[in-house]
């Protein structure tokens, strides 16, 4: 008999998220990835400002809750002070992309050795639905209610394929959680992601394109949908960068 | 390591830094502060350190929040508009009770403003620099020397009550050199840290560095708390110097540069026959309020000389309860008053009081 | 010994600083009272810049120069900006190679030394600055003979030492120059 088990790296709280928000798949993989590289005792956690901002109630890891987009810096922090140690930032998209985007591509451009974790649901969920950089193009929110107008609100910013740019990153990859199978390509995408860092193999950051039921207006099921109808189009899933491939 | 060195201000801040213990800076360019990051440019990869030039000041203080949530000394420096970008960081070290040093090499403001010297940030030092109800320790030193002890005097108070610290400079004393007898190497920190992010090593519960906590019931008690820490700080922690107060009849209040340049005028007024003496805060926060109070009982008048417009003319007046007259004597903008622009000044209050 | 207040002063980039660190070193290896204070900001960079150094037995006050007892001037701007500070009895030091007017005040005691052309002729352009501070130590010996090789050992970086001599042969060449 399979029992199916909580991961170690994940505490007894009980989830603040939306039914059918797809923050706890993410938390539950990345607990997942933690525990299989027996890395949770050495582990540092970063959290951001926005819907994940307890993650540090729900790792059981060191946890370090950092200002709004400031998480990359103050991972870089943590990983001077103890090179040895495993540091993972968990960001949204307001976070990463928006008031972060500076510390975001300075960290990868430094090719800092840390794991970053980009939820993006083209939304700012925790102050309740405005727009987001990743927002897409006639996306109505609170800030966009006519639908986001590029003319006015300019356009959705692709991260992978940004930071690609860059000569530093390791590994960049794009994946969503919104069925069975992308669910197990995201794991194995978050897998390796922290074992890059383990290996000392630099900057990895993997970008989950996720779902906001409650914000987008949806169903939770119309939601995991939309991410194949409108979000994948705009956001191509895909390794953007994998120096060990290459 | 009891030599003297001729030294410029800003790298003593620096090398007194590392002999504190200092193996983490993280910085931005800006004159009239550069020399601090140049210096540890030089040095950190000597000693295993790291020297980060971030990408911005709010980065710096966010690598600098990383650094001191794992329980180690961490410091940034800038000069005034630096300062004010990091104001959030500094903020947010307050509310988590972690320890770091700040320094802040003042120049002209507001905006831009000029890069010559100035103490125009006394408010935002003193006042908690940044969102929310909080203080940082706030050092004022007005030589090389004293730049270099009290930095070591800052690391290890920042760690022993758990809060920012910040040494409060301005361009001259970055600038200039003088002899200075640097400081034995020492551990500003302790070793046992337990709050510290250091990894739980499945032994221990885990734990989190974070200010956020959404119930007020709660937030107010981690106020108080903090205030209550803040007030047994202000018990025992201010430093002052008294120069030539037994008999004085005004008192002279001034911190810094300023403290330095009214000694010039303070020699030479009594060398008129007035009975001129000073009282010069060591820290701005706490400040030292009790022999300022005790001098009030003595002194016709005080003269508070700065380089801003008044703005520890406030904690002077608060300090003495308004019970004796408090002028002032400034300059601004980088501008700075001369040894016989104080002097002018005592001779019209020595002449009033006549 | 009294008190020396020095400004010296010019244009950024002729070791204007350089001189007031070699008399600054002077007077730390003499274990007086020193301050070494140098303006700063974008007149580094070829405006005029000057330097305040002060030498003396009590605690330095104010190490900003208001009333020089020596100054240097390498620069006409300079000279007009600091020839009424002075103190009554004090001395001016006058690069006349780049300086063509007299200094106007009475009460002051003035050296002309052509530094410029002089290190010039040596070969030591650059060397102005040492050549009017050999001056300097021979009007006002506010650092002894015996301490100027040491303080020059300080200041020269290691990586210029072999500028030690030709710094020593402009400062005596100051030292020997008669109007």
């Amino acid at each position: 008999m399979v029992v199916f088990e909580k991961p170690h790296a994940l505490t007894d709280a009980v989830l603040h998220y939306c039914p059918g928000c797809t923050h706890g798949i993410v938390h539950r993989l990345v607990a997942e990835a933690i525990d299989e590289l027996g890395i949770e005792g050495r582990t540092i956690g970063i959290a951001p400002v926005g819907c994940s901002v307890f993650a540090y109630n729900y790792f059981n890891c060191d946890m370090i809750e950092a200002a709004h987009g400031r998480a990359p810096a103050v991972a870089t922090g943590v990983k001077r002070s103890l090179p040895e140690n495993i540091v993972f930032s968990y960001q949204g998209d307001g976070d990463l992309a928006s008031i972060g985007l500076c510390e975001t591509v300075s960290t990868a451009s430094r090719g800092e050795n840390i794991t970053i974790i980009f939820i993006n649901n083209a939304i700012y969920g925790m102050t309740g639905g405005q727009m987001a950089p990743t927002s897409l193009i006639g996306q109505v929110t609170q800030t966009s209610p006519y639908g986001r107008d590029p003319k006015t609100q300019g356009y959705p910013i692709r991260i992978c394929e940004l930071l690609s740019t860059l000569e530093a990153p390791a590994y960049l990859e794009r994946v969503a959680v919104n069925n069975v199978k992308n669910v197990r390509r995201a794991k194995k995408a978050i897998l390796k992601a922290f074992q890059n860092q383990v290996d000392g193999k630099g900057f990895s950051l993997v970008e989950v394109l996720s779902a906001c039921p409650t914000n987008w207006g949806m169903t939770p099921q119309k939601a995991l949908e939309w991410i194949d109808e409108a979000m994948i189009p705009q956001y191509p899933l895909g390794v953007y960068r994998d120096k060990e491939a290459e | 390591m009891s030599e003297k060195v001729m030294m410029k201000g800003n790298e003593a801040i620096a090398e007194a830094a590392i002999l504190a213990g200092l193996r983490h800076y993280f910085g931005y360019p800006i004159t009239p502060q550069t020399e601090v990051a140049a210096y540890m440019a030089k040095k950190m990869p000597k000693i295993g350190g790291t020297f980060l030039q971030a990408e911005s000041e709010i980065a710096a203080i966010n690598m600098v929040y990383g650094v001191a949530a794992t329980g180690k000394p961490a410091m940034t420096s800038s000069s005034s508009p630096g300062i004010a970008l990091k104001c959030e960081g500094i903020s947010y070290l307050a509310g988590c009770d972690l320890p770091a040093l700040i320094v802040n090499v003042q120049r002209g403001g507001p905006g831009l403003g000029g890069i010559q010297p100035s103490q125009s940030d006394y408010y935002l030092a003193t006042r908690g620099p940044g969102h929310g109800d909080f203080h940082v320790l706030v050092f004022a030193p007005a030589s090389v020397q004293e730049m270099a002890d009290l930095t070591g005097r800052a690391m290890h108070l920042a760690w022993k009550y758990r809060m920012p610290a910040m040494l409060l400079a301005d361009g001259t004393l970055g600038q200039m050199m003088e002899p200075v007898v640097l400081p034995e190497p020492s551990n500003a920190y302790g070793e046992d840290n337990p709050w510290a992010t250091t990894g739980t090593q499945m032994k221990r519960p885990h734990n989190i560095v974070n200010s956020l906590e959404l119930a007020p019931e709660t937030l107010e008690k981690n106020n108080i708390a903090r205030f209550e820490r803040y007030r047994k700080i202000e018990e025992t922690e201010p430093l002052w110097e008294e120069y030539l107060m037994d008999d004085a009849e005004i008192c002279i209040v001034s911190y810094g540069i300023t403290a330095r340049i009214s000694r010039n005028a303070i020699v030479e007024a009594r060398k008129q026959g007035i009975k001129v003496g000073m009282i010069r805060p060591i820290t701005l926060w706490p400040f030292p309020k009790e022999p300022l109070a005790a001098a009030a009982d003595k002194v016709r008048s005080f003269l508070c000389v700065e380089i801003n417009m008044g703005q520890m003319k406030d904690d002077l007046e608060l300090a003495i309860k308004c019970r004796k007259p408090v002028d002032l004597c400034y300059r601004v903008g980088g501008m700075i008053p001369t040894p016989d622009e104080v002097l002018e000044h005592i001779k019209k209050l020595a002449e009033g009081e006549e | 010994m009294a008190e020396s207040s020095v400004i010296i002063a010019g244009f950024g980039g002729q070791g204007l600083l350089f001189a007031g660190k070699v008399l600054a070193y002077g007077g730390l290896l003499e274990e007086r009272q020193v301050s070494w204070l140098p303006s700063y900001g974008p007149e580094m960079r070829g405006g005029t810049a000057n330097c305040n150094v002060i030498l003396s037995d009590d605690p330095i006050g104010s190490p900003i120069v208001t009333h020089p007892s020596v100054l240097i001037v390498m620069n006409a701007p300079s000279l007009d900006k600091y020839e009424s500070t002075v103190i009554p009895g004090g001395k001016i030091f006058v690069d006349s190679t780049l300086i063509n007017r007299k200094v106007e005040r009475e009460d002051v005691d003035v050296f002309y030394i052509p530094a410029t052309q002089m290190a010039s002729d040596m070969n030591a352009a650059g060397l102005a600055n040492m050549i009017l501070l050999g001056a300097v130590l021979r009007e006002t010996a506010c650092i002894k003979d015996e301490t100027l090789p040491d303080a020059l050992h300080h200041v020269i970086p290691a990586r210029k030492a072999d500028l030690f001599d030709v710094n020593m042969k402009a400062v005596q060449a100051g030292r020997d120059y008669k109007e």
